[in-house]
C-alpha cells in the first residue's frame, strides 16, 4: 500500500445540545489508503452515512481532523473547501441526478461549475459516457432511465473532474442485485483504470465481499473493528463482526441455547464434504442450521452454522474433528437468548 | 336586423337592450376593454415577479439549515411584512396605496394608476408561490451539488430554479390569474377594463347584456392564461417520460 489518502483523526459528531443530543459518532480514527477500496459497514442508525459525509464535509464534525490527500478540511475556508470537493466525487443511493437535464448535460454540470468550454466539456462528458457504457442515452433525461444506468449516469458525472476519492454513500441500496452487481463491476473497474481511491459505505455485506479490500465496522457511533475483509470474514472479534458474517436469515433467537458452532471455509475449500466426513469419520451427526458461500475476491469462503450433539463427548469429538481440518476455522456462537 | 334582436331581448326582461348591443358591438369597446383588462395586471405581475422571486429565493436558502442561512431576525422581519400585505383586503390595500401610486405615477385614478397596488398585493404572494415551489426541491440533489463544490450562488442558479421551473410555471400561472382578478376588483375604485364595466354598466346602470359579457370574456381570459400556463410546465417538465407521446405520433 502506498501513502494514506484519507484519514480520520478523533472525529465525532454530536446533532443537537444539552439533553436531546445524539452522538452520531464518536472518536472514528481510520485511515485509508490510496487507490484501495475501503468498506464501511453498519446496520442503519450506526452513524455510517455521517461518517461518509464528514469526509467532504457536507456534515461538519463536532471534533476532530479529517485530512484528505494531506489536506485538513476541517480547517479551509469556504472557499477552499468547495475547491477541494471538487476532487471528492460523491454517489448517492437516490443518484440525485439533476431531472430538467439530460444525461449530457448531467455530466457536463460539474464541468460548468469550474468553467469549462462547453465544447470540450461534451467531448469529456461523451467519452464518460463510453465509461459507463451508456452513450446511446446522451439525450434521455433521467426520468427515462433505469435506477442501474441511473446510477452509472451519476458515477459519470463524479468522474468528470477527475477525482482522487470517490464516496458511495449506499449507492447500490436501491437497486436489484444484479444490478448491484453491475454497478460494483463499474466501481472495481473504475478504482483499477483510474487508481480512484473509494469509500464504499453499506449496510450489506455482499457488497463489502464483492469489491471492498479493507473493511471497517461501525456500531453505535464507534468502529467496532477493522481490518482485511477475509480476516474479519474468517476471525470476527466483535459481536457486530460476528453478526455481519453470520449467513443470512438465521433467526438467532431460534437457535438452540449451547452447542452452536459457527465454521468458515477459507478459501477454495467450501465444498469439501466436512459434514459428510465428520458423521462418516466420528459418527456424530452435526445439524445445519445456515449456510451460505460467499466470494471474496475471486475465492469461495462458506460459512455455516452447525448445532452440535447435546451429548458432551460426542460434541467435543466433533469440534476436536472440525478444528484439525485445514483452512477451516470454528468458534463457538454465544447465547443469544439473554 | 340589430332592432329586432334587441327586441327579442327586451321580450326577455332586457331592458335597454338596443343601447347595450350598441355599447357592445362599437369595435373600440371590448377590444379596449380588454387590453386594458390584461395591461395592468400583466405588467403588475412581472414588477411582482421582480420583487417576489428574490423574496421567495431568499425565504428557502436564508432559513435556518438552508443553503445561505441568513440572520434569523431579518427573516422574522421578512415573514411577518410578508404575511401582513397578504393579509390586508385587496380593496382596502388599494385605498391604503394611493399615496403611493400618486407618488409614483402622480396620479392614483385610471388603469395605469392600478399597476402600483397591484404590484404591492402581488409581491408577496409571488414570494409565497416561489418559496412553496422551491420548497419542493429533493434535498439530495442540491447536497450533490454541494458535494460538487457548488457555491451557494450556482445553486440557485443552476439547480434550485432550473429543477423547479415547471412548478414556478404553475405559480406564475397561478399569479397572472389572481392578479388579473384583483385588476377587475380595481375597476370598482377607478381602474378600467372589463372589471370596471361590469361594475360601472353591468351593475351600477343595470345593463345585464354587458355584465354578462364581460364575466364571459373575463372568464375565456382565464381559460385561455391557465391552458398556456398548463402547456407550457408539461412541456418543459423533463420528468414526465415524453417518448410515448412521440410514438403515438409516428405510429
Amino acid at each position: 500500500m502506498s501513502q494514506p489518502m484519507i484519514e480520520v483523526r478523533g472525529l465525532s459528531k454530536q446533532f443537537g445540545s444539552g439533553e436531546n443530543s445524539v452522538h452520531a459518532l464518536e472518536d472514528i480514527n481510520l485511515t485509508i489508503q490510496a487507490g484501495e477500496i475501503f468498506g464501511i459497514i453498519g446496520l442503519s442508525g450506526a452513524g455510517k452515512s455521517t461518517l461518509v459525509r464528514c469526509m467532504n464535509l457536507l456534515e461538519r464534525p463536532t471534533a476532530g481532523t479529517i485530512l484528505v490527500d494531506g489536506q485538513d478540511l476541517t480547517k479551509l475556508s469556504d472557499k477552499q473547501l468547495r475547491q477541494a470537493r471538487k476532487s471528492i466525487g460523491m454517489i448517492f443511493q437516490h443518484f440525485n441526478l439533476l431531472m430538467q437535464r439530460n444525461c449530457l448535460d448531467n455530466i457536463t454540470f460539474p464541468l460548468e461549475l469550474v468553467g469549462t468550454p462547453r465544447k470540450q466539456a461534451v467531448a469529456r462528458a461523451r467519452e464518460l459516457l463510453q465509461i459507463v457504457d451508456l452513450a446511446d442515452k446522451e439525450k434521455a433525461y433521467p426520468a427515462q432511465l433505469s435506477g442501474g444506468q441511473k446510477q452509472r449516469i451519476a458515477i459519470a458525472r463524479t468522474l468528470a473532474t477527475n477525482p482522487k476519492v470517490l464516496l458511495c454513500d449506499e449507492a447500490t441500496s436501491a437497486l436489484d442485485p444484479k444490478t448491484t452487481r453491475d454497478i460494483l463491476r463499474l466501481i472495481r473497474d473504475i478504482n483499477q483504470r483510474l487508481g480512484i481511491t473509494v469509500v464504499v459505505i453499506t449496510h450489506d455485506m455482499k457488497v463489502i465481499e464483492e469489491i471492498c479490500g479493507r473493511v471497517a465496522i461501525l456500531n453505535h457511533g464507534h468502529v467496532a473493528e477493522s481490518g482485511a475483509v477475509e480476516d474479519i470474514f474468517s476471525n470476527p472479534k466483535t459481536e457486530a463482526g460476528r453478526r455481519l458474517v453470520y449467513p443470512d436469515g438465521v433467526p438467532f433467537e431460534l437457535l438452540p441455547k449451547s452447542r452452536v458452532v459457527r465454521v468458515a471455509f477459507n478459501g477454495g475449500t467450501a465444498y469439501q464434504p466436512l459434514i459428510a466426513s465428520l458423521a462418516i469419520d466420528c459418527g456424530v451427526k452435526a445439524n445445519i442450521l445456515g449456510a451460505d458461500t460467499r466470494n471474496i475476491d475471486g475465492r469461495a469462503f462458506g460459512t455455516m452454522l452447525l448445532g452440535l450433539p447435546e451429548d458432551e463427548a460426542e460434541a467435543a469429538k466433533a469440534l476436536a474433528y472440525i478444528t484439525s481440518q485445514k483452512n477451516i476455522t470454528v468458534e463457538e456462537v454465544p447465547d443469544y437468548h439473554a | 336586423m340589430l332592432e329586432q334582436i334587441a327586441s327579442v331581448l327586451e321580450h326577455w326582461g332586457i331592458s335597454k337592450a338596443l343601447e347595450q348591443l350598441e355599447f357592445l358591438l362599437d369595435p373600440a369597446t371590448l377590444p379596449f376593454a380588454i387590453w386594458e383588462t390584461l395591461y395592468a395586471p400583466l405588467l403588475a405581475a412581472v414588477f411582482a415577479y421582480l420583487i417576489g422571486l428574490p423574496l421567495g429565493i431568499i425565504l428557502v436558502t436564508g432559513e435556518e439549515g438552508g443553503i445561505r442561512p441568513l440572520p434569523r431576525a431579518l427573516m422574522q422581519v421578512l415573514n411577518t411584512v410578508i404575511n401582513l400585505l397578504r393579509s390586508v383586503p385587496f380593496l382596502i390595500l388599494m385605498v391604503l396605496v394611493f399615496p403611493l401610486s400618486r407618488l409614483i405615477l402622480g396620479t392614483a385614478v385610471g388603469t395605469t394608476a392600478t399597476i402600483v397596488p397591484l404590484t404591492v398585493a402581488a409581491a408577496p404572494y409571488v414570494a409565497r408561490l416561489v418559496e412553496a415551489s422551491l420548497r419542493e426541491m429533493d434535498r439530495g440533489v442540491i447536497e450533490a451539488a454541494q458535494a460538487m463544490g457548488c457555491s451557494a450562488w450556482q445553486i440557485i442558479t443552476k439547480v434550485l430554479l432550473p429543477e423547479c421551473r415547471p412548478s414556478l410555471i404553475n405559480g406564475a400561472t397561478n399569479a397572472a390569474i389572481t392578479i388579473l382578478g384583483y385588476g377587475a376588483m380595481a375597476g370598482a375604485i377607478g381602474g378600467g377594463g372589463l372589471g370596471s364595466m361590469s361594475i360601472m354598466r353591468g351593475y351600477g346602470r343595470n345593463q345585464i347584456l354587458v355584465l354578462y359579457v364581460a364575466v364571459i370574456i373575463l372568464v375565456i381570459l382565464v381559460q385561455i392564461i391557465q391552458s398556456i400556463g398548463t402547456a407550457l410546465c408539461v412541456k418543459t417538465d423533463k420528468r414526465i417520460n415524453h417518448s410515448k407521446e412521440k410514438r403515438r405520433k409516428s405510429s
